[in-house]
C-alpha cells in the first residue's frame, strides 16, 4: 500500500565533483540518519530538530571511523519535495564517499530507490499532478536558462490552469448540445448555433496557438536549431569545431543527450543550439536543383537560423543564382550570408560577396574562421537571433511531445465540430467530436487517466530523482 | 401446490414480468406474486412505450429474447420514430400503447410459458438464514421457498399518496401499499431512501374540444421494436393532441400552492427533475408563460385520456379549474386527478453488476426499488436480474452487458457505481458511446450473446444473419456499380446536391448527406432491381443499416476506438487488491467511495463520484509496482 519504507539515491550527476548530495525519503529517513550522523554539537539528534534545518557533523560507520564531514538538510512531512520525511546529505564528491554512505543508510534499513521513485511519491502524495511531475523530468534534464524557466513554469502548473480553462468551456459547450439531444421533443430553448461556432472557433485559436509554441518549446528544451548551408570546402566543419570547442565543457555536462547531439550542441550566454546539418552542397548552376540542394532546403525548413556561407577564396560564377534560389527559402528564417576565408582572399572578391550578400536583405558577416576573424560577430548574431525567436512567442509553452500530440488531436476533433457547425451537422456528431476533443485535452491535464501515459512518464527518471 | 421455486419474483410489474418471463425462459421454475393478477404490467402512468434514449432500451430488450417489444408493437396504437431528423444514433422509437391491452397481452405471454407459476397476495416477510434469503412469507401466512428471490416492489414500499392536503396510504391510486419488507432490510442494514413521483389528471374525451388542439398523427414506416418481422400492431392508429398551459392557468395553480404539499414541506424526498409536475416548472421556469402539453388517448376503444406534462399534486379542484381555462378544455370533466406518490428505495450501491444485493446473497433487486422511473429501465433490471439470478441458481458465471454494449449496459454500471439522488431515467448523453449504441443495431450488439445463454432463439439469430447477408449484398452493389452523369444529375439537383462531372461509384452518392439510399432505390433502375431481388420482410432494416454504414464509418470507427483505450482501463482488475484505508495518498471522500462501492475494474473505479482522476492515477501508479 502506501510506501512507508525508506528509500534513498544519490541525487547528484554520477560522476566526481566537489561535492554530492544522497537524499533519503520516507518514515525512517530521520531515524537511520541518527544512526550513522554524529553532529558537531554534541548530544544533538535530529530527531528533535525543526524542519528546514541545516545541521553540520560527520558520517562515521559502526566502529565509529570517519566517513566524511558533511552537511545535513532536514525536511518534514507533509513540506517536503515527496510530501514524506526526507533527510539530504551533502558531502565531499568522491565517489568512494558517496558508496560508502549510501552503503552505511542501506545497512541501517534504507532501500536503494527506483528510477523516478521520489518524484513517484511526490505524485502519490498528492504533491503534484502528471503534467507537473512530466516538468520535474524536463526540470531536471533543462540545459539552458530558457528550457529551465520553460520547466518551471510546467511544474507550476502554468499548462493545466490553461488547458483547464479550454476544457470548462467545451464541456459548457456539449452540454448544451446534450439538452438539445434529450429533450428536443419538448420545448426548451438551446443557445445558438452562431455563439457555438464562436466558442469553437476562439477555442481553435487557443489549441493553434499552443500547438505553434511546440517549434519554440521544442527549440529551447532540445536547441535552437542551426543549419550551415554552403559549398563543400566553404569552411563550415572548421567553423563549427571552432564554435563548439569554446563551449565543449558546457556540452558534455547535458545530461540525457546523446552521444552524437553533444556534438552538435552548444549554448552560448544560457541559449542552447543545436546544428542540424553540416553537409555540403556543391553549388554550381547545373546542380542547382540537384539532390544535394533538395536536401540542404529540407534541413532548412527544419532550422530556426540559417547560416549561408559562402568562400571568398574560392568565388564561383554562380553565387547570385545560388543566392537567389536560396532566398526564397529563408524568408521565415533568421538567416545570415557568412563571407569566409576573409584573411586569405583577394579584397575584390571579398567586397564582391559582401555586396552580393547585402543584396539579398541579409545580415552579411565577413569572418575567418580558420583564424578566428570576426567570430565573436557571428556569435552576437546568433544570440540576438535567439532573442528575437524566444520574443515571439506567448506565455504557455509547449515542450513535451505527449502534450503536442494530443493537442494536435483535439485540434483535428475540433475542426471537424467547426465544419460540422457550418453544414448544420446533427447535434448528435458535433457532440462525439467535442467529447473527443475533451478526451485528448484530459489526458494532458490528467483528468482523465490511462495507464499508458502514467508508465511512461516515470520510466523516464533517472534514479535519484 | 408446490412451495418450493428456483426463483420467486415479487412484483409483476415492468421489471418484474420481465424477470419472471427471463429466468423461466431459461428454465428456472419461477412464481410470480403480485398483489393484484388484474393489474399485470400496468402501465402506472402514460401510456407510451420508448422515446428518446428509452427506445433504444426496449429494443436492446427485444434483441435478447426479452417481451416488453413484442408485448408494445401487440398494443401500439399510434408509433412514432423520435429524432428522425438528427443522426442514427439518436432515433428513438416511441408507441402509445392501449393501456387494457398492453396488460393483457403481457399477461397472455406469461401465461403460455409453463415455467411460471402465479399467486396473488401480499409478500410481507423475506426470510434469511444468516446472510442468505431462501424464500418469503405471504399476508396469507404461507412460505415459499426459493434459491433465488427478486423483489420488483415498484413504487409499493411503504407508498404514500398525496393530492392537496390528502393523504392516502397506497402503491398506486386505489391500491393498498405494501408494508413491512422496508423495516426487514432496514434491520439487515440496507441504507433506505425516500423517492417521489408523480402522474396526471385522467381526462374525459368525450369532453375535449380537440378541434381546438394541434393533432399529432403518427408514422406508417415499417418501424416498430421487435426484431421479429411478424410481430406488428393490428390496431387502429390514434393521435395525439398538443395544447398549451396560458397565464389564466397559471394564476389558478398558483393559488393552490399553498395547499401543496411539495412546497408545503410535506414531501421531503426529491422527484424527477426531468419529469417535474406543473407546479414545480411554475416555480422553475417563472418567466414562461405557457407550457406544452400532450394528450395521449388510453386505448383503442376507451375515451379516456392522459395528460402528458400535467402531473400534479394540488388540490384536485385546482388542478379542474385551472384546466377548464386551457384551449379545448373549457368544459373538460375527468375521471380523477393527478396525485402525487412518495416511496422507499434502496441506494443500489448497495448491488452488483448482476443486480444481487452485496449483503443478502440470492436476493436480487430491480426497477423503481433501486431509485429508478420507467416502464423501460425497469424492464432492463428485470431482464439483467432475471438472467442472473437463474445463472446463480445453476452455477453459472455472472451475465454483465458493459457501457459499449447496450444502454443496459450504462444503465446498470451508473446504478451500481454512482447511485442516485433522484429518480434515475435514461438519458442518450449518459452513454459515451452513443453512436454505437443505436436503436438498429442492437441486434448486431446483443442477439448472439443472449443466444449463447439460451434466451435469444435460434430463429432471432436466423434473422439477424440473414439481414447481415442484404445488408453486406446491396454495400456489395453499391460500392461496384458505377452511375454516369447524365443518369442522376436531374436527381442530385433537386435534392440540392452537387451534379456529377463523370460516372461515380454509386456509394459515393449514397455517402452524400442530402441523398437517402431509399430514394435513390427508386431513381436508379439496376439498384431498384437489385433491391427487388433480395427482397422480403427484412429488406427494409437492410437498406437502413448499409446507409448508416456507409454514411456514418468515419465516427463509428472514431467511437470504437476510443471505447478500445477505455476497455484497458475496465480490464485491470482492482477486484480485492487494495486496502483503501490504508492510501493516504487518496481523498478522504475517495476512501470512503472506494471502500463502499469496491469497485471491480479501474474503469468503474473511475466512474464513481467523488474519486477524482488524481485518486485513479494513484492507483493505477500503485498498481505499476
Amino acid at each position: 500500500m502506501t510506501n512507508h519504507n525508506t528509500i534513498c539515491a544519490i541525487s547528484t550527476s554520477p560522476g566526481t565533483g566537489a561535492v554530492a548530495m544522497i537524499r533519503l525519503s520516507g518514515t525512517d529517513a530521520v531515524s537511520i540518519t541518527d544512526k550513522i550522523f554524529r553532529p558537531k554539537k554534541k548530544g544533538k539528534t535530529l530527531k528533535t530538530e525543526k524542519a528546514n534545518t541545516l545541521h553540520y557533523g560527520s558520517v562515521t560507520d559502526k566502529h565509529n571511523v570517519l566517513v566524511d564531514d558533511v552537511v545535513i538538510a532536514l525536511f518534514r512531512a507533509p513540506h517536503s519535495f515527496t510530501g514524506e520525511d526526507i533527510v539530504e546529505i551533502t558531502c565531499h564528491g568522491a565517489l568512494y564517499i558517496q558508496q560508502r554512505i549510501l552503503q552505511l543508510l542501506t545497512e541501517n534499513g534504507a532501500q536503494l530507490a527506483k528510477p523516478g521513485e521520489f518524484t513517484q511519491r511526490a505524485f502519490l502524495n498528492g504533491k503534484m499532478d502528471l503534467s507537473q511531475a512530466e516538468a520535474v523530468a524536463d526540470l531536471i534534464a533543462a540545459s539552458s536558462k530558457a528550457a529551465h524557466s520553460l520547466a518551471l513554469n510546467q511544474m507550476k502548473g502554468g499548462i493545466t490552469s490553461e488547458i483547464k480553462t479550454l476544457r470548462k468551456k467545451l464541456l459548457d459547450f456539449t452540454s448544451l448540445v446534450e439538452l438539445e439531444l434529450d429533450f428536443g421533443e419538448e420545448d426548451v430553448e438551446f443557445a445558438s448555433r452562431d455563439s457555438l461556432l464562436q466558442l469553437t472557433e476562439n477555442t481553435l485559436q487557443l489549441i493553434s496557438k499552443l500547438t505553434d509554441s511546440f517549434r519554440y518549446g521544442n527549440a529551447i528544451k532540445n536547441g535552437i536549431p542551426v543549419a550551415i548551408v554552403g559549398d563543400t570546402n566553404v569552411g563550415k566543419s572548421t567553423l563549427l569545431n571552432l564554435l563548439l570547442q569554446e563551449d565543449r565543457a558546457i556540452v558534455s555536462e547535458i545530461a540525457g543527450t546523446t552521444r552524437d547531439s553533444i556534438e552538435d550542441v552548444m549554448v552560448i550566454e544560457g541559449i542552447q543550439f543545436r546544428f542540424i546539418d553540416t553537409a555540403g552542397i556543391r553549388a554550381t548552376a547545373d546542380t542547382v536543383e540537384s539532390i544535394g540542394i533538395k536536401r540542404a532546403y529540407k534541413k532548412i525548413e527544419q532550422a530556426e537560423i540559417v547560416l549561408v556561407m559562402l568562400d571568398a577564396s574560392a568565388h564561383f560564377n554562380d553565387t547570385i543564382k545560388f543566392l537567389t534560389h536560396l532566398s526564397g527559402h529563408l524568408s521565415e528564417k533568421f538567416a545570415a550570408i557568412i563571407v569566409n576565408k576573409i584573411d586569405i582572399a583577394a579584397q575584390a572578391v571579398v567586397d564582391e560577396l559582401k555586396s552580393l550578400g547585402e543584396a539579398t536583405g541579409f545580415p552579411t558577416l565577413l569572418i575567418s574562421a580558420g583564424s578566428h576573424l570576426n567570430i565573436d560577430q557571428l556569435n552576437q548574431f546568433l544570440i540576438n537571433s535567439a532573442h528575437k525567436f524566444e520574443g515571439s512567442d506567448s506565455d504557455v509553452i509547449l515542450t513535451n511531445m505527449r502534450h503536442y500530440e494530443a493537442f494536435m488531436k483535439a485540434g483535428e476533433a475540433l475542426e471537424r465540430v467547426k465544419s460540422g457547425l457550418q453544414n448544420d451537422i446533427s447535434g448528435d456528431f458535433l457532440s462525439q467530436d467535442i467529447r473527443e476533443c475533451l478526451h485528448y485535452l484530459g489526458e494532458i491535464t490528467g483528468e482523465i487517466s490511462t495507464d499508458e501515459v502514467l508508465g511512461n512518464i516515470f520510466k523516464n527518471f533517472c534514479i535519484g530523482k | 401446490m408446490v412451495n418450493n421455486y428456483d426463483i420467486i419474483v415479487v412484483g409483476a410489474g415492468h421489471a418484474g414480468c420481465e424477470a419472471a418471463m427471463t429466468a423461466a425462459t431459461l428454465g428456472s421454475k419461477v412464481l410470480l406474486i403480485t398483489m393484484d393478477m388484474n393489474k399485470i404490467a400496468q402501465m402506472s402512468c402514460n401510456p407510451a412505450m420508448g422515446g428518446i434514449a428509452k427506445g433504444q432500451i426496449i429494443r436492446e430488450i427485444d434483441a435478447m429474447g426479452g417481451y416488453c417489444g413484442i408485448v408494445t408493437d401487440e398494443s401500439t396504437i399510434q408509433f412514432r420514430m423520435l429524432n428522425r431528423s438528427k443522426g442514427p444514433a439518436m432515433w428513438s422509437p416511441r408507441a402509445q400503447c392501449d393501456r387494457m391491452l398492453f396488460s393483457a397481452n403481457w399477461r397472455k405471454y406469461l401465461e403460455k410459458n409453463k415455467n411460471i407459476d402465479f399467486w396473488q397476495g401480499m409478500v410481507v416477510k423475506l426470510l434469511f438464514k444468516n446472510e442468505k434469503i431462501f424464500g418469503v412469507k405471504t399476508d396469507l401466512n404461507i412460505t415459499y421457498k426459493a434459491k433465488c428471490v427478486i423483489l420488483t416492489n415498484g413504487t409499493f414500499l411503504n407508498g404514500l399518496i398525496h393530492i392537496g392536503k390528502f393523504k392516502q396510504k397506497g402503491g398506486r391510486i386505489s391500491e393498498p401499499e405494501s408494508r413491512y419488507i422496508s423495516e426487514q432490510l432496514l434491520k439487515k442494514g440496507f441504507s433506505v431512501g425516500r423517492m417521489k413521483t408523480g402522474t396526471p389528471v385522467r381526462v374525459d374525451g368525450r369532453s375535449v374540444e380537440f378541434n381546438k388542439l394541434t393533432e399529432q398523427k403518427g408514422e406508417n414506416d415499417f418501424f416498430k421494436f421487435s426484431y421479429l418481422p411478424e410481430v406488428r400492431t393490428k390496431l387502429k392508429q390514434l393521435s395525439c393532441y398538443i395544447a398549451h398551459t396560458n397565464l389564466e392557468t397559471h394564476n389558478i395553480l398558483e393559488k393552490g400552492f399553498e395547499e401543496s404539499p411539495l412546497f408545503d414541506g410535506t414531501i421531503q424526498s426529491i422527484g424527477p427533475r426531468y419529469c417535474p409536475s406543473i407546479e414545480t416548472k411554475l416555480k422553475t421556469f417563472s418567466g414562461k408563460d405557457k407550457h406544452q402539453l400532450f394528450l395521449e388517448p388510453e386505448g383503442e376503444d376507451t375515451i379516456e385520456f392522459y395528460l402528458n406534462g400535467y402531473s400534479s399534486s394540488l388540490p384536485w379542484e385546482v388542478q379542474l379549474e385551472a384546466l377548464r381555462k386551457i384551449e379545448g378544455f373549457e368544459n373538460v370533466k375527468i375521471f380523477r386527478p393527478g396525485y402525487a406518490i412518495e416511496y422507499d428505495y434502496f441506494d443500489p450501491t448497495q448491488l452488483n453488476k448482476t443486480l444481487e444485493t452485496k449483503k443478502i446473497e440470492n436476493l436480487f433487486f430491480a426497477g423503481q426499488i433501486n431509485g429508478t422511473t420507467g416502464y423501460e429501465e425497469a424492464g432492463a433490471q428485470g431482464m439483467i436480474a432475471g438472467i442472473n439470478a437463474h445463472m446463480k441458481c445453476t452455477n453459472q458465471n455472472a451475465f454483465t452487458i458493459d457501457r459499449d454494449e447496450a444502454y443496459i449496459g450504462v444503465l446498470i454500471d451508473d446504478l451500481i457505481t454512482k447511485g442516485v439522488d433522484e429518480p434515475y431515467r435514461m438519458f442518450t448523453s449518459r452513454a459515451e458511446y452513443r453512436i454505437l449504441l443505436r436503436q438498429d443495431n442492437a441486434d448486431e450488439r446483443l442477439t448472439e450473446r443472449a443466444h449463447a445463454l439460451g434466451l435469444a432463439s435460434k430463429r432471432r439469430v436466423d434473422i439477424l444473419n440473414n439481414k447481415r447477408k442484404k445488408r453486406d449484398a446491396i454495400l456489395h452493389f453499391l460500392k461496384q456499380q458505377s452511375i454516369k452523369p447524365a443518369q442522376i444529375n436531374d436527381f442530385l439537383i433537386k435534392r440540392n446536391s452537387a451534379p456529377i462531372k463523370q460516372s461515380l461509384k454509386l456509394i459515393d452518392i449514397i455517402a452524400r448527406p442530402h441523398i437517402l439510399l431509399k430514394d435513390a432505390i427508386n431513381e436508379i433502375p439496376d439498384l431498384k432491381d437489385k433491391i427487388k431481388e433480395i427482397e422480403d420482410d427484412q429488406t427494409e432494416e437492410a437498406i437502413s443499416s448499409a446507409e448508416i454504414e456507409i454514411k456514418y464509418s468515419g465516427y463509428i470507427q472514431r467511437e470504437k476506438a476510443l471505447a478500445e483505450k477505455f476497455k484497458r482501463l475496465n480490464d485491470i482488475s482492482i477486484d480485492g487488491k487494495f486496502d483503501y484505508e490504508k492510501i493516504l495518498a487518496i481523498s478522504t471522500e475517495a476512501r470512503q467511495k472506494l471502500k463502499t462501492i469496491n469497485p471491480k475494474t479501474i474503469g468503474q473505479a473511475n466512474r464513481i463520484p467523488g474519486v477524482s482522476p488524481a485518486d485513479i492515477n494513484v492507483l493505477l501508479v500503485m498498481l505499476g509496482k
